[in-house]
């Protein structure tokens, strides 16, 4: 801990950090590389929506010696549809059999009941609609649509329209990676799923909020300063916040971990297991997003204003022309100023390189980089 | 009092004395809630929150409205109100006691029915439209189930069976159909009447409504009279058919299972048996064929009778084709005996009221009159005005949870839980030690806020914790766990400037404050905006999210701040010991010398947005 809390220290001050900003490049690649790979999966493996979506009867039984294959064929011939029987965990049977209507299920049950010699009111039946599913799933595209709407207008105004704009576009990443990993794996797409993938939305962005909230207070009186150029900002205010990120991230998967752990263990499928698999996903997708798409975004929307553009030109003219009053030996890092990560030399872990000492020591006072003691501010 | 004319006096001093002076008076009042809502909880006597259809067992129905070709916009809040009330009365009508009818969304009906009960039974009743009929009563008796006659006539064995067939038919849940055919086949028959030149309407006024008495509610001892003479065999003149005849005979409608049996599969173009219900008991009916539908009915009002001195009655009005076959229908029935001068009022295949006629009423208004009380008058009107529903409805999920399961996932419910918040509890505990004691108190009064809270909403909004609701409840934690992070984290930055931990938490507060507003705002937004739009499960997980995130504020705002700020002051964390979890070293704050130096140059620029 007390190693965490140290590196806590040094992010905080910018004494180490990862360059965000300056990398994003290849993360805007990636993001990119797994969202074509998710658009691609849903393009040709398309979702295995769970019957729910399209009209049926799911039934589960009570603790059964009752074989797989012997409840399969008396399922089949219950219903005279195709009938798929999982065993679960606790030696239940979960039968689903899709394409019949809820009078014809309730027949399916009693026989079932009758074959497999249990009480017809042990069996948990789940029967529904074919247009049920389909109700849930607009209903939750149209509060998709709703809260993005509404949270682009609030971002606008307690932000500014650009952390809106990268706010949306990584809750869209988030929504996109989780979608194609269902769709990848095959996991089936539940009413709980629904709900999980609709949760992602408010977590998703409650982490980018509070890496933006740093960046508006890190980036108030940026343009009165030579020092910084936007995107400098953007990366501390990721770095001082990062602690705090991983922090959020973990307490909120480790509940999460929990209830997929007593999901999948206890009741072998299930609502429980349904939003937590989602929720697991989203919210992995939602903690890069936010450090490594979202506030990217935001500096390069940034630095296309006119003002952060002069002040990008301030910032690299003052180091310029620092670095040329400096030795020459120092000369030859100057480069670095605008890019950072090269300084890799200085720090052991190779994650945690200290790009931030180039920019903000070496310029004012181009002393040696290998010390942070002098580098505080 | 002081604190206000100091903190006007000198604002930012008196800022900072009052926040430090009030953390206890917080921490009281936030104590007195919780025990107030604690005492309410005891004191509504339900110290569990309700549990939904999922946990604790039972069957849940979903209804959707369905428009009724050639009613565009009929679905409305009006309308699926109307239809929770019938519904509601239908399958409390059963005996499920408990059962819940509520609308959800904009088209949706939700039937929650516990377990214990016949479920199967209940979904009938539930499936079918609210269908309103007037139909002539061909033959009436009192069913009394001890002193009756179990088969006043003997039936050959052919009868016997094609009764049987019938009722299995009936049996089949087969009405869907059988209605839509009645539809077209009304709507025919109306067109024909419409052109029918005796069913030209006379206009006479209004003078003639007072041709209706609710003679069967009232007067039972007649009827019993009546009925002696006629018993046997109803009036021929009916032409009930004999399969009906010895439904009739054989029909006991005080027993409840009979009652439901009748009700199924029932043509509104088929004469058909049916009970009703009077003051002293059941009557059984042979109706004939529907002659005018309930949709007819445009308004129908219980009026106090001021000057007839008849006491509460019901006036109705027919629309333009009502009207038409109303006429007829009354020209009809007022020239016959009793009982066929009777008109059953039939909701759902059983009697609602069945007043007689004594003369043809024309004019589309009409009065029905008798010996009612506010309340059944009011009853009747609203059956007349609403009983059929211009809403179709379609099942859209049934599911049906044992007792066992129920119990199962709510224990899952609960471990997952329980699992969930030990472990963020360790993670806490082990990066932040001593200030994880403050998270977890904070935690605590979190839970034990929305516990109670959740206990309290089952009584008076009906709010049911439900499966996706428990899931809320765990992924909150996460949520709630987040604030604490936020302002720790701001403190220990406070502190890794170098500043003393009084001040470090009390500058800390106003920017985490805004971080966490901010934050909680838009899972707020996420969860409300799910809340409004979605259905089903979906929201039952969206209240829960929004729930938990008001209360997170709450908690962060009126515990957790100013537990801290008292905390602050305790010798174990100001000193910053080693498991306070706020050691300056630890930290890596700055020591003063080193920090004074460092700031120096970069003061100006670096330290303005930080301090701002």
């Amino acid at each position: 801990m007390s190693k965490l809390g140290d590196l806590g220290a040094k992010l905080y001050r910018g004494e180490v950090g990862y360059d965000f900003v300056g990398k994003r490049k290849i993360w805007y690649g990636i993001s990119i590389l797994i969202t074509i790979t998710a658009i691609v999966g849903l393009a040709v493996r398309g979702l295995n929506m769970g019957i729910e979506f399209e009209g049926g009867a799911v039934f589960n039984t009570p603790k059964t010696s009752v074989s797989v294959s012997k409840a399969d064929e008396i399922a089949e011939e219950a219903s005279g549809h195709d009938a798929i029987v999982q065993k679960l965990g606790n030696d239940t049977l979960r039968i689903q059999i899709a394409g019949v209507d809820t009078d014809k299920s309730d027949r399916i049950k009693a026989e079932l009941a009758k074959e497999l010699d249990i009480n017809a009111d042990d069996i948990n039946a789940d029967l529904v609609g074919p247009s049920w599913g389909e109700q849930i799933a607009n209903k939750a595209w149209q509060g998709l649509a709703i809260f993005m709407i509404l949270v682009v207008i609030y971002l606008a105004i307690a932000f500014e329209w650009r952390m809106a704009v990268a706010a949306l576009i990584a809750l869209i990443h988030d929504i996109t990676i989780t979608v194609g990993v269902y769709a990848l794996v095959g996991f089936e797409v539940t009413p709980g799923t629904v709900i999980g993938l609709l949760t992602i939305l408010g977590y998703s962005l409650y982490d980018t909020v509070v890496v933006f909230d740093s960046l508006k207070e890190q980036s108030k009186d940026l343009a009165k300063q030579t020092r910084f150029t936007y995107s400098e900002v953007a990366n501390r205010s990721i770095n001082s916040t990062l602690v705090r990120s991983i922090n959020t991230t973990v307490v909120a998967l480790l509940p999460v971990a929990g209830l997929l752990f007593i999901g999948g263990g206890f009741l072998g499928a299930g609502m429980l297991n349904d939003i937590s698999l989602s929720l697991f996903v989203g919210l992995a997708a939602g903690a890069y997003s936010s450090i490594f798409i979202a506030t990217p975004l935001v500096a390069d929307l940034k630095e296309t204003e006119p003002q952060m553009k002069a002040l990008k030109k301030r910032v690299l003219a003052k180091r310029r022309a620092a670095a040329a009053k400096g030795e020459s030996a120092e000369a030859a890092t100057e480069p670095v100023g605008d890019d950072p990560q090269d300084d890799d030399s200085e720090d052991a872990a190779p994650a945690v390189v200290g790009p931030r000492s180039g920019p903000r020591s070496q310029p004012t006072r181009n002393r040696g980089r290998g010390r942070p003691s002098g580098k505080r501010r | 009092m002081d604190r206000e004319n100091e903190k006007v006096a000198a604002p930012k001093k008196g800022r900072k004395q009052a926040a430090q002076g009030k953390p206890g008076r917080t921490l009281v009042l936030i104590m007195i809630a919780l025990v107030a809502l604690t005492g309410g909880m005891f004191l509504s006597g339900h110290t569990t929150p309700r549990l939904g259809i999922d946990l604790a067992g039972g069957t849940s129905i979903t209804l959707e409205a369905k428009n009724e070709p050639g009613q565009k916009n009929a679905i409305n809040q009006t309308n699926l109100n109307t239809a929770v009330d019938i519904i509601n009365n239908r399958v409390n009508g059963l005996g499920v006691s408990e059962a819940e009818v509520q609308t959800q969304g904009d088209r949706n009906i939700i039937v929650n029915i516990p377990k214990g009960t016949n479920a199967k039974q209940a979904r009938e009743q539930v499936g079918t439209t609210a269908q309103l009929y007037f139909r002539p009563v061909l033959a009436q008796q009192p069913s009394t189930g001890a002193g009756e006659k179990p088969t006043p006539k003997p039936t050959d064995s052919g009868k016997d069976k094609s009764g049987d067939k019938s009722k299995d038919k009936s049996g089949d849940g087969s009405e869907d159909k059988s209605k839509d055919g009645d539809k077209s086949k009304e709507s025919d028959k109306t067109k024909e009447e419409a052109t029918s030149p005796s069913a030209t309407p006379t206009t006479q006024g209004r003078s003639v409504t007072e041709g209706l008495k609710a003679d069967a509610k009232d007067d039972p001892a007649k009827d019993k009279k009546d009925d002696g003479k006629k018993d046997p065999s109803p009036t021929p003149s009916g032409d009930p058919t004999a399969q009906l005849q010895e439904q009739f005979a054989k029909l006991d409608c005080t027993d409840k299972k009979a009652r439901a049996k009748v009700k199924t599969g029932v043509k509104a173009t088929d004469p058909v048996v049916a009970c009703g219900e009077n003051k002293n008991g059941w009557d059984k009916f042979i109706l004939g064929p529907s002659e005018v539908n309930g949709k007819e009915v445009d308004d129908a009002k219980a009026v106090y009778d001021t000057q007839g001195a008849a006491g509460w009655k019901v006036t109705m009005n027919f629309s333009k084709k009502g009207t038409k076959q109303f006429a007829d229908i009354t020209g009809k029935l007022a020239s016959k005996q009793p009982p066929q001068n009777e008109f059953g009022i039939v909701m759902d295949g059983e009697v609602v009221s069945a007043p007689y006629v004594s003369q043809a009423l024309t004019t589309g208004d009409a009065e029905i009159s008798g010996s009612f009380s506010q309340d059944e008058a009011k009853d009747l009107a609203n059956i007349l005005s609403y009983g059929a529903l211009p809403l179709t409805f379609k099942e859209q999920s049934v599911t049906t949870v044992s007792a066992a399961l129920g119990g199962e996932q709510l224990r899952a419910g609960m471990i997952a839980g329980a699992i969930g918040l030990a472990l963020v509890i360790i993670y806490l505990v082990a990066y932040y030690r001593g200030l994880a004691l403050i998270a977890i108190a904070s935690l605590f009064v979190s839970a034990a806020l929305t516990y109670t809270i959740m206990t309290l909403l089952g009584p008076t909004i009906k709010f049911a914790l439900n499966l996706p609701a428990v899931c809320g409840a765990i992924v909150a934690i996460g949520i709630t766990a987040d604030s604490f992070i936020v302002y720790f984290e701001r403190i220990r930055d406070e502190v890794r400037e170098g500043r003393t931990l009084r001040p470090a938490v009390e500058r800390a507060w106003p920017r985490a404050r805004r971080t966490i507003l901010v934050s909680d705002f838009v899972s707020f937004l996420a969860a409300a905006v799910l809340f409004i739009v979605t259905v089903g499960k979906v929201q039952g997980f969206a209240f829960t999210l929004g729930l938990t995130t008001l209360l997170d504020v709450v908690v962060v705002f009126f515990f957790t701040k100013p537990l801290m700020t008292i905390m602050a002051r305790k010798k174990f964390f100001a000193s910053g010991g080693k498991w306070s979890g706020l050691d300056p070293k630890r930290l890596g704050a700055k020591p003063p010398l080193r920090r004074a130096r460092s700031t120096g140059p970069a003061a100006p620029v670096d330290s303005t947005p930080k301090e701002a």
